[in-house]
């Protein structure tokens, strides 16, 4: 789509669901997990059979609580269930348990900071109970899916009006907010499977003036690069459309994948009456400081933190830093290495190297390896210390990854050490000269290059141990000794 | 016979389990041709009594083991049907038990069937049952009251020695009152709501029926206590049937609030309230008029408290899942279809008032303001219960009414709760006893105390009933 002719400020609101990682659901015990045979995992609860009634997911509870205090939310201390009354064939119960009101919600009133330091406001992070699905038959007809009734759901909304003006930060916002939800251990954050489900709502208004536009709210957006290019196609859509004197109309339109474009789903011309009310059978929940304070105190260094703590303490680039931050147990593995008084940026360079490529080739975690912190710790010294050279080292990692033995103790065993004595590499380099002689005369000639090719042959009968700084030294004066 | 003389005649041999269940089946088989108080019967009742009499044999017996008892047919039985009175659920039958249901089946008590109510309890009469009418056992014509009115009828009648009602409004205490037997709405949260298909979630609560006070009592130590799948369940220990007979009038502390002896109040009903009231003096107890204004405004608060709860309540009725489901053009067009079908015209009403009481614009001026009054009623209550061991007062303002006699005047029918609305408004255990006959019509003598204090409310009831002497058979057939 053409850019636009006139100046847009755009607004894009970001409403994010997260199914909660919890073993059983919001309400009853059904264990929690992705697919699986329709109607497998339900009970009377979770079907919202006459009679049966709700009992709170305490885990769930705290994991929206932990949440909320990793975005800086005030924490309401007493918050109540409403029921949210619509109808739906997917909506066992007629009516969704969810939170409503400006307080009321477990978080409220917080912010998260993007990489470059901008703070994106948070209205809400409230608790509710996902949706079962419809599904279309292959003979015909629809059928439901319970499954996933009653999973628990975090709703995560930006603040009103929104701070958020373009793609790349409606991008940049979901990517920081999946890592927190992923770090926190709350979400797995899979976008493919409908575990993080994000639906941003985008206005556009002529620069320079107040009054919001009319929104669109965008669904179907399974992936970062699909939340990117629908709210960016959004923007130019209604721009488009206002450049060339249409009205744009408050709807609720679908992300097409295939062919990148978004389509109309729904006209929003009323406001739905849900008619919330408390949940009356659910009783308030009133939390104490000394509880909030205990998750406050239990909550992790949270990837933001860690980055600028890596780049101010260690002297790591900001890109490093974000590599060793890819997941929690990667930045806790660097860190202990790290607290065992290893070289921090040694480590950093194995880690995102060799120890990331064997591990992805492996398909295994740094904790499901045979290799521990104190590994690296010893691998890194060994390469400071110039005591073998950077491709014994990937030798030595290599059967570290392997056996799990120590890396001394590879070195030692194998006779790996570097060496630095000149007598055994000045009879090498005289060797290696010797047997060339058609190509030292061409250095001699004035071609000048051809002593690499000399020093690979002495680094090769060396078996890789000599010091390669010494060996060019040496190939060097005993060039142009003769 | 009482649940505890038939207790007794096990333990003694005199009777075994099947016989004692037998004589209520040929009782009903007989007899409930002309009262209706049944709209199923189980057909395990054998099965159930040779459990029953195995426990007794094996010296595992509790008060309860081989008691026929009838519950109201809003509570889940796990493979036998449960309507709630209602087309909408004409062929649904529960995968599990109300949690009231798995402890009397757990004590050996022997579930002979379910009972006619209200469509969903919603009605003072039992007349707004999809299904049939219940006659007052005292007289054919007349309605046993509502909405519990077959597991009242059911006592009445010596059906069964003991039943199972729920009481949002009174739906227990007052038909119990029209029929002349003992009804008891414990305290909100001693009793699980698991397994009650809801009406006012706030409100409902599910309570005993008895001949008297002592099998009253048993049933209610039976099914209370803490249960972990209701969450508004209280943690607390079962109503002790056994300090029943510990209460004594003299020296108790009684309020009697003049609002619940106002205009509408029946003369002959009336005389005999008072009358009972005397005796209560006679045996010692104080009685002291107070004033309890809220108690004018507590029908009118409850009508927009349990219909909005009700209408969300009601809101899964869909023909989705269960339940007997209408053909239409698309989601939409089904649900309004099976819902207009499968609901009878109370309970349409009921919904259309409390969605009306929960939209937005509406919310803060009648549900969140009938919320506020509550609040002040509790409040009220609260102090007249500092100075009071009880309050008393009439169950009903009239005795039983002919059946369709106050079918065309709704009004006049709702009106009629303001003496048992307070209970439950407050979540405090409420009685109601028999205290004599007016025209031949039993006169229900009701009585409040505070949240917690239901073994307080049954002892108050016992030594009351003891004073007056005044339990009584129908005279049916």
């Amino acid at each position: 789509m053409q850019a636009p002719m006139a100046n847009y400020v755009a607004s894009i609101g970001m409403e994010v669901h997260a199914e909660l990682a919890t073993r059983s659901k919001m309400f009853c015990r059904c264990p929690v997990a992705f697919g699986g045979e329709p109607n497998t995992r339900v009970c009377p609860v979770c079907l919202g059979l006459p009679g049966s009634l709700p009992v709170p997911n305490r885990e769930a509870i705290e994991m929206v609580i932990r949440t909320a205090l990793a975005l800086n939310c005030k924490i309401a201390m007493h918050s109540v269930f409403h029921r949210k009354n619509y109808f739906y064939p997917d909506l066992p119960k007629g009516y969704q348990v969810s939170q409503y009101g400006e307080t009321n919600p477990l978080g409220y009133h917080g912010w998260l900071e993007l990489a470059n330091g901008k703070r994106i406001g948070i209205r809400r992070v409230h608790l509710e109970e996902d949706t079962g699905k419809l599904m279309h038959l292959p003979n015909g007809g629809a059928g439901v899916d319970y499954n996933r009734a009653g999973v628990p759901l975090m709703e995560i909304v930006t603040d009103f009006p929104p701070d958020i003006t373009n793609e790349e930060e409606a991008k940049d916002y979901l990517v920081e907010l999946r890592q927190i939800l992923v770090w926190l251990g709350v979400c797995d954050g899979k976008m493919e499977e409908g575990s993080l489900r994000c639906e941003p709502n985008i206005s556009i208004r002529p620069e320079g003036t107040e009054m919001l536009g009319t929104k669109s709210e965008l669904k179907n957006l399974n992936s970062f690069r699909s939340v990117q290019l629908g709210v960016q196609f959004e923007i130019r859509r209604q721009a488009a459309t206002l450049d060339s004197g249409g009205t744009l109309l408050q709807e609720t339109r679908g992300w097409n994948e295939s062919n990148e474009s978004s389509y109309a789903m729904r006209i929003k011309e009323t406001e739905n009456d849900y008619r919330y009310f408390p949940d009356p059978d659910l009783i308030p929940m009133v939390f104490d400081d000394p509880y909030i304070e205990g998750l406050r105190s239990a909550m992790p260094e949270l990837p933001l933190a860690k980055s600028q703590r890596y780049q101010r303490d260690f002297g790591l680039s900001t890109k490093d830093a974000e590599r060793l931050l890819q997941d929690r147990e990667t930045a806790e593995f660097f860190e202990e290495a790290v607290a065992m008084k290893g070289d921090p940026k040694g480590i950093c360079n194995l880690m995102i190297s060799e120890f990331a490529k064997q591990l992805n080739e492996a398909g295994l975690s740094p904790r499901q390896s045979n290799i521990s912190p104190a590994h690296l710790v010893q691998l890194a010294n060994l390469l400071a210390s110039d005591t073998i050279n950077s491709k014994v080292g990937k030798e030595v990692f290599a059967e570290a990854f392997k056996s799990g033995a120590m890396p001394d103790a590879i070195v030692d065993e194998r006779g790996l050490r570097q060496i630095d004595d000149h007598g055994p590499i000045v009879e090498s380099v005289k060797a290696v000269l010797a047997t060339n002689a058609e190509v030292v005369e061409r250095y001699r000639g004035g071609q000048t290059g051809v002593a690499g090719f000399l020093v690979g042959q002495v680094m090769k009968m060396g078996q890789g141990r000599f010091n390669p700084q010494l060996v060019q030294q040496l190939v060097r004066e005993e060039l142009e000794r003769t | 016979m009482t649940a505890a003389d038939l207790a007794r005649a096990y333990a003694r041999r005199e009777l075994s389990v099947r016989e004692g269940v037998q004589s209520s089946l040929d009782r009903i088989n007989e007899f409930d041709g002309q009262v209706g108080a049944f709209l199923k019967l189980a057909e395990d009742v054998g099965d159930q009594a040779d459990r029953a009499q195995a426990m007794l044999d094996a010296g595992e017996g509790t008060p309860l083991t081989g008691v026929p008892v009838a519950l109201k047919d809003n509570l889940s039985t796990r493979g036998l049907r449960t309507t709630c009175a209602s087309k909408i659920l004409s062929d649904y039958v529960p995968p599990f038990d109300a949690t009231v249901v798995a402890k009397l089946k757990e004590q050996g008590a022997i579930i002979l069937g379910k009972t006619n109510l209200d469509e969903f309890a919603m009605g003072t009469s039992t007349e707004n049952s999809a299904y049939q009418l219940t006659h007052n056992p005292w007289d054919l014509a007349r309605s046993p009251g509502g909405s519990s009115g077959g597991s009242a009828a059911s006592v009445a009648a010596g059906f069964t020695p003991l039943s199972l009602g729920s009481d949002t409004g009174g739906s227990i205490r007052q038909p119990a009152s029209l029929c002349g037997i003992v009804g008891f709405k414990p305290t909100y949260g001693r009793v699980s709501r698991y397994g009650l298909v809801a009406f006012g979630s706030s409100l409902d609560q599910i309570g005993p029926f008895g001949f008297n006070v002592e099998d009253t009592a048993l049933m209610a130590e039976a099914i209370s206590g803490h249960d972990p799948r209701d969450s508004t369940s209280l943690r607390h220990a079962p109503i002790d049937a056994s300090s029943v007979r510990n209460g004594s009038l003299k020296g108790l502390r009684v309020a009697v609030p003049k609002e619940f002896f106002g205009d509408s109040m029946h003369a002959g009903l009336r005389a005999v309230v008072e009358q009972a009231l005397d005796t209560m003096r006679k045996e010692g107890a104080i009685l002291e008029e107070v004033s309890l204004p809220s108690i004018q405004y507590c029908v009118t608060t409850y009508y927009i408290i349990a219909p909005a709860e009700a209408s969300s309540n009601l809101a899964r009725f869909d023909g989705i899942r269960y339940g007997p489901r209408a053909e239409g053009s698309g989601h939409i067009s089904v649900v309004e279809r099976t819902r207009a079908e499968g609901f009878g015209h109370e309970v349409k009403a009921r919904i259309m008032i409390g969605t009306y009481a929960l939209s937005a614009g509406y919310y803060d001026a009648y549900y969140l303001r009938a919320q506020q009054v509550r609040g002040l009623m509790v409040q009220e209550f609260k102090s007249v219960f500092d100075k009071y061991d009880v309050v008393v007062g009439p169950t009903s303002p009239v005795p039983a009414f002919k059946i369709g006699e106050l079918k065309n005047d709704p009004m006049a029918l709702k009106l009629l709760d303001f003496c048992t609305i307070p209970a439950n408004m407050l979540g405090c255990p409420a009685i109601s006893i028999n205290a004599g006959l007016t025209d031949g019509l039993p006169v229900g003598l009701h009585f409040m105390a505070p949240p917690l204090a239901d073994e307080r409310v049954l002892q108050v009831a016992y030594a009351t009933e003891q004073a007056l002497g005044a339990t009584m058979r129908a005279p049916f057939p």
